[in-house]
Parts: C-alpha cells; sequence; structure tokens
C-alpha cells in the first residue's frame, strides 16, 4: 500500500523474499510411509515404560536407559535419517519426527543416544572422513556409543565463539588442555565432540576453532557430575588435562569449527523436542480435569488454549522438518520454532501450578504434584539449552534484515 | 493443482485496485460498486464452488492464499465471505445472487453486528431454522458510529426464506477461519512493515532497528505472525466442510497473534502510526476488528477445551487425530 503524497518505506527485498516473512516455513504433511511406522515404536515404547509414573516420565531427555537405546537401535529406530551403508535406516527427517514424537510424547527415557543420533551422527556424516564414518555411525545407529557435545565452558555461555579449551598439535596428533561445563549427559557419554581453539586465542573469535572427537575414556580426562535443582545429576564439568588425540579426532576441516557448529545447531533446534517438553504434565493435567469433571469456562479456555498452541506447534515444526527433508539448513526456520515452543513449555507449568491451586479442595495425586514440581524447576532450562531466547531472537532478528 | 497459478494473479488484481485510496475511499461510504464488478468478472467469488457447478473447485488451502491476500491489502469487500456464502448456497442447490454477501449468526432476533455489513447486499443468516440468505436491507442495516467502519448491526424479528441446513460446525467457524487467514495476511505485512520501517527509521545515530530491545520485540512479533499463518494454514488443511477444531485452533492463534503483532506494529512507529495519514492505522484496526469478529481467542479456546476434555486420548494423539495437516 502506497499512500498518496506521503513517503513510505517499501519493503526491504532482503525481508521480503517472495512476499510473505520466513515463507519457507509452510505447512507440510507427515507422508504416509512415514506415518506407518508409529504402531511400532508406540508397542515397543509401551513395553519398556509401562512402570514408570508421570514424574519420571517427565525427565524424557533426561532419563538415562543404555539397555532401551539400544533396543531402539535393534529395532531399526535409530539412524533414521542416515544411510544404509553406515548402519542407518534412510528414512529421512519426517521418519525421525514420527519415532521422536511418540519417544518424547510417552516421556520414553532417550537420554542415552540423544545427541549422538540428533546431531553427532549427521555431523560426522557431514564433515566426517570415510574411516570416520565407518567407525561411528553404525555404532551410534546400534545404540552402543553414546554422545555428548562439548560446548559452553565457565566463561564461554552464549558467546561460544570466546571459546578457550585448546587443541595442540603434536607429532601424534592433538593435545588437549582446559574444562568444558554443563555438559549434558557426559558422565555417561563414550565421546564428546567438542569445539575447541586449534589457532589463535579468544580474540580471534570464529576463527581458529575446531571440532575433535574426544574418546572420555582417555586418560587425562575427568568428568564431574554436576547436581540440579531437582536432585538429578543430568549434566557435568569435564577437565582436560594433557589429553592426547590421534590425529583422526579431527572431525571436518581445522579452523571450520564455527561453520561446522553453526550447521549441527539447526539440527539440535528444529526437532519436535522443542515443543515437548511439559508434554507429560498437559497429559497429567488433563487426566486430573477429566477425573474431577471440572468444566467451568476458565478451565475449557485454558485447555483449548493449550490444544490450538500445542496443535499450531506441532505444525510448524513439522513445517521446520520438511525444509530439512528438503536439504536445508533452516537456522532461522528452527530459532522461530523453538523459541515460540519453549514460551509454551514454559508457560504450561506456571498456568497449570496457578489452575490446580485455585482449586484447593481438589485432591491432587503425588504424580501430578511431583510431575508439576519437577517440570516448573526445570522450565528455565527449556529457553537456555540449545541457545537462550535472546540469542535465537537475534538470530530471527538478523534473518528480518535488522542486524 | 499448482497454487500459485490462482494466488499469484489475485495478488496482482488487488495490488492494483485496492491502492490506500481506494481502501480509504470505501471506507468514507464511496461507491464500490465498480470495484466489486471488477472482482465479480474476476471469477474469483466462485473459488470455492465446485467445477461441476460452474466454479473453480479450489482446494480450502489455496483458498487460504487467496484470504492472506485480503488481510494484507486490507480489502474492505466482503470477498471472502462471498466466496464461503456461494460455496454453501450452491452445496444446498441454491442460486446465489451477485453483490456482496456478508456472514452472520443470530440467536432468536437479537441483534447481531456484521464485519462490511453497510455494503453487503445479501447476508447468509444460520438460526434455528438452518441457513438462509436475507437481503441486506431486510435486516435494517444501521452503522456503528466508529471511524471508518463499514460494519453494520442488523436484526430481523420475523424470519422466512428459503432455508437449508447449516453446516454441522457452524457457520461461525466458516467465518472464523476466514478472519483467521485474514490476520495472517495483515500480521505478515504489518511484520515486513515494521521491520522495514525499524531498519530506516534514526535516532541515537542509528536506525533504531540495531537497538536489541526492538530486535527482540520485532522477533516476537515475527513469530506469532507466522504462527497465526501456520494455524491457519492448519485449518485449511481439512478442506470442507470445516471441523470445529480447524476453526478453533486457527481462529485461537490467530486472534491471540492480532492483538500482539498491532501493539509492537504502533510501538515501533511512534506517534506517525497513530495518524490516519499513514496506512499502518488501515491494518491494525482491521486486526482488532477481525480478532473480535466471529468469536475471540476466548470463545474458541471454550469450544476446543470442551472437545479436548471429552477426550480421553493423549495431547498429541488429540491434535493428530482432530487437526491432521493434511485433507482427511
Amino acid at each position: 500500500m502506497q499512500s498518496d503524497g506521503h513517503k513510505q518505506p517499501r519493503m526491504n527485498a532482503a525481508i521480503v523474499g517472495v512476499g510473505t516473512l520466513f515463507d519457507t516455513l509452510t505447512l507440510a504433511a507427515l507422508p504416509p510411509e512415514d506415518e506407518a511406522i508409529r504402531p511400532a515404536i508406540r508397542q515397543l515404547i509401551a513395553d519398556a515404560i509401562a512402570d514408570l509414573p508421570s514424574d519420571r516420565r517427565a525427565r524424557s531427555w533426561a532419563g538415562f536407559d543404555a539397555a532401551f537405546s539400544r533396543k531402539l537401535g535393534e529395532a531399526g529406530f535409530l539412524g533414521l535419517t542416515l544411510p544404509k551403508a553406515y548402519g542407518g535406516q534412510e528414512r529421512g527427517p519426517f521418519a525421525r519426527f514420527v519415532v521422536v514424537e511418540e519417544l518424547l510424547s510417552a516421556g520414553a527415557p532417550v537420554a542415552a543416544h540423544w545427541i549422538a543420533d540428533r546431531q553427532s551422527a549427521p555431523l560426522i556424516l557431514n564433515f566426517g572422513t570415510e574411516e570416520q564414518r565407518q567407525f561411528y555411525i553404525p555404532r551410534i545407529c546400534r545404540g552402543e556409543f553414546f554422545f555428548c557435545i562439548g560446548m559452553s565452558e565457565p566463561n564461554s555461555g552464549s558467546d561460544l565463539a570466546s571459546v578457550r579449551t585448546r587443541a595442540e598439535r603434536t607429532d601424534a596428533g592433538w593435545r588437549v588442555n582446559g574444562q568444558k561445563i554443563w555438559t549434558t549427559n557426559a558422565m555417561y557419554s563414550d565421546y564428546m565432540i567438542a569445539l575447541l581453539r586449534t589457532s589463535g586465542s579468544a580474540d580471534d573469535r570464529h576463527s581458529g576453532l575446531s571440532q575433535l572427537i574426544i574418546d572420555l575414556k582417555a586418560p587425562g580426562v575427568t568428568v564431574r557430575p554436576i547436581m540440579d535443582l531437582a536432585g538429578d545429576s543430568h549434566f557435568a564439568e569435564v577437565f582436560f588435562d594433557n589429553v592426547d588425540l590421534p590425529a583422526d579426532a579431527l572431525i571436518g576441516a581445522e579452523g571450520d569449527g564455527w561453520r561446522q557448529v553453526t550447521a549441527e545447531l539447526a539440527f539440535e533446534r528444529s526437532g519436535p523436542e522443542r515443543i515437548y517438553s511439559s508434554i507429560i504434565l498437559l497429559d497429567a493435567w488433563i487426566a486430573h480435569l477429566r477425573h474431577v469433571g471440572r468444566k467451568d469456562s476458565a478451565t475449557l479456555d485454558l485447555v483449548g488454549n493449550f490444544t490450538a498452541r500445542l496443535a499450531t506447534l506441532r505444525a510448524m515444526s513439522i513445517a521446520c522438518t520438511a525444509r530439512l527433508a528438503a536439504g536445508d539448513s533452516p537456522v532461522v526456520e528452527a530459532s522461530l520454532v523453538k523459541d515460540l515452543g519453549t514460551s509454551f513449555e514454559q508457560e504450561l507449568p506456571i498456568a497449570i501450578g496457578a489452575d490446580l491451586a485455585a482449586w484447593p479442595d481438589e485432591v491432587v495425586s503425588d504424580d501430578l504434584h511431583r510431575t508439576l514440581a519437577y517440570i516448573t524447576h526445570l522450565a528455565p532450562s527449556f529457553s537456555l539449552r540449545g541457545g537462550t531466547r535472546e540469542i535465537l531472537r537475534g538470530i530471527l532478528a538478523r534473518g528480518m534484515g535488522l542486524r | 493443482m499448482n497454487a500459485a497459478e490462482f494466488i499469484e494473479p489475485f495478488a496482482r488484481l488487488m495490488d492494483e485496485v485496492m491502492t490506500p485510496a481506494a481502501v480509504r475511499a470505501a471506507e468514507r461510504g464511496g461507491d464500490i460498486s465498480s470495484l466489486w464488478q471488477m472482482v465479480q468478472e474476476s471469477g474469483y467469488l466462485d473459488a470455492l464452488v465446485s467445477e461441476e457447478a460452474g466454479g473453480a473447485g479450489l482446494d480450502l488451502g489455496v483458498v487460504h492464499g487467496l484470504w492472506q491476500i485480503l488481510g494484507r491489502r486490507a480489502v474492505p469487500l466482503p470477498i471472502g465471505e462471498t466466496m464461503l456464502a456461494r460455496a454453501l448456497l450452491s452445496m444446498a442447490g441454491q442460486d446465489a445472487p451477485d453483490g456482496p454477501i456478508v456472514l452472520a449468526v443470530m440467536t432468536g432476533n437479537a441483534p447481531v453486528i456484521v464485519p462490511l455489513g453497510q455494503i453487503a447486499q445479501h447476508v447468509l443468516v444460520e438460526n434455528a431454522a438452518g441457513l438462509t440468505l436475507y437481503s441486506a436491507a431486510s435486516g435494517a442495516p444501521q452503522g456503528t458510529g466508529i471511524y471508518g467502519d463499514l460494519s453494520a448491526r442488523f436484526q430481523w424479528d420475523a424470519v422466512s426464506g428459503n432455508s437449508f441446513a447449516k453446516p454441522e460446525a457452524g457457520l461461525r467457524a466458516y467465518a472464523a477461519l476466514l478472519r483467521a487467514a485474514m490476520i495472517a495476511g495483515a500480521a505478515d505485512e504489518l511484520v515486513q512493515r515494521t521491520a522495514d520501517y525499524a531498519a530506516q527509521r534514526v535516532q541515537f545515530g542509528k536506525p533504531i532497528g540495531r537497538q536489541q530491545a526492538l530486535q527482540q520485540n520485532l522477533a516476537v512479533m515475527a513469530e506469532h505472525a507466522v504462527a497465526a499463518r501456520l494455524a491457519s494454514q492448519l485449518g485449511c488443511a481439512g478442506g470442507l466442510p470445516i471441523s470445529p477444531a480447524a476453526a478453533a485452533t486457527a481462529k485461537s492463534v490467530a486472534s491471540h497473534a492480532a492483538a500482539l503483532v498491532a501493539n509492537t506494529a504502533h510501538a515501533v512507529h511512534g506517534a506517525i502510526g497513530i495518524s490516519e495519514e499513514y496506512d499502518l492505522q488501515l491494518l491494525t484496526r482491521r486486526l482488532h476488528e477481525w480478532r473480535l469478529a466471529d468469536g475471540s481467542e476466548n470463545y474458541w479456546n471454550r469450544i476446543l477445551g470442551a472437545q479436548r476434555l471429552a477426550s480421553a486420548a493423549a495431547s498429541v494423539d488429540f491434535v493428530r487425530s482432530a487437526l491432521p495437516c493434511a485433507a482427511r
């Protein structure tokens, strides 16, 4: 619209694209052949978690169960996006969406294989040597090798480019010194893919960073679990004291670490795990409402609000998956869905707590009470892990041409 | 079907004829008959009428793209409403008259306010008898007294006419889904205009869009505009007949986005956005109107909430079955 005689700004071509903002994010459907996986994965999950109470299931991707992960591997539910030549299923991102949706919505303990399956194996496939692919990927697909990601350091959180942990060239390969922290599942993992400085100093920012695969059983590695506010130890600090690694510990090109990490984060941010973190609580609350038979208009309003947003976020997450399936790296789109998704995940425990305590004469089961407390306490982490809310909004602002 | 071959000509037509000057003229009570004639001749009013009945037989998913354009250009003609009315009339075997048709849900003989009612020639009314097409004049349309507002208050005392069965979800669900798509179109336009303004407007020696506080707000605005788009696309994905869950999801998310997007657009534009002369208000006034028309987010939340609580399914299973991302 142009007003007559009054100068109004025209659209910035970089923002507008073909006329719609972020128009690559558009409704997509799960292909029927991928939907068809659902009954089998559902059965496998039901057998494994039948006896788990809600507050254990609410831990889902903090729930470590190596035997369950191996079972998933045996049944062909890991490595769904990876080539058959490396032990994968060659099914693609939509099949992975179905399996991940089933695992998370049931609250299955997925921590053991989660990071390896989601991002380490695709990273090794994209940037690794043939030898690295042959060695690591089939074992990840079988649920035998578990990975963690070494990004944060004591003085490097959101400002990831400031990492100081160094890998120096030696005659035999690399020597690592320094420290990582807040590393999810480091104490259970076989390997860490770490972002390290291989040249220059922290002032060199994005250049001079590389990714190395560190065998966590190597001499000089110390892993110290950190207890979280719910009494669990899901993350750890990891110390490297003259840790010698072979030359083939380097993944991808030396100095390319930043570019590789950016691609990796698109995998980390684009999955349905960014909308389902509080889903066990939502289901437990709805079961409670049905049990006590509460149907007043405020209750219906809240239930409908959550349901509409859940349906929309799911559609957005599938739309993002469609970008992955098309071979894109949907960095901006994934940030958009993750920020909206984590806001939803964080609002649930606050609103459900307010609702339950607004009816103090209703009996709330111990299980629901514990689930509410657990999700309430952990919810702040939802918008920290995988990139903070403020960082993601900065990425969006860049996508809008503002920076 | 290639959606773009239907959507792009429509976008060009609207860009050409729905200039801000034309929108303002219509809002001030100007004659819209030549505009309407152009739209009528374009054939788009029968977008949802089946091919056998002489229409284009487009999927609702494609029509969503047309509805978004109506929102993006703040079109002051009931084109989307007329598309729906003509499709419903055609399915009932009734001939549709020429001229603009709006949609209204009546309870008893209580008066009802209908967007664009002042320029409608007919109203498709849902009441206890089902759906009936009335002449607009028979409902004694009265303006609301709101500046630039073409909605009208209608009232029918004795109702009679050639009634036919209403769709199962009710006419309000159809109108709500249309509103949701128009909100998505207007919201997208506002995000782009606001981002562009922020990149050009200089204060404190640099574009205000360089301020992190504004960037964060603009990012949230964009998120909600995209959510409105996906929610309304999802609502259209199931096609006709429209389900209550489809309309509820689309309208709940879009109505919530409408207020937030309008607020941020104004906050970033500052005082000029409040002026009549500047085009921003053409879009933000409509966002607020469409947010409330045919049920606000709270209305549709209650509908969807009741359906959800009636089901023993887990939330994800409920959503998968009630709101599929593809045609049922």
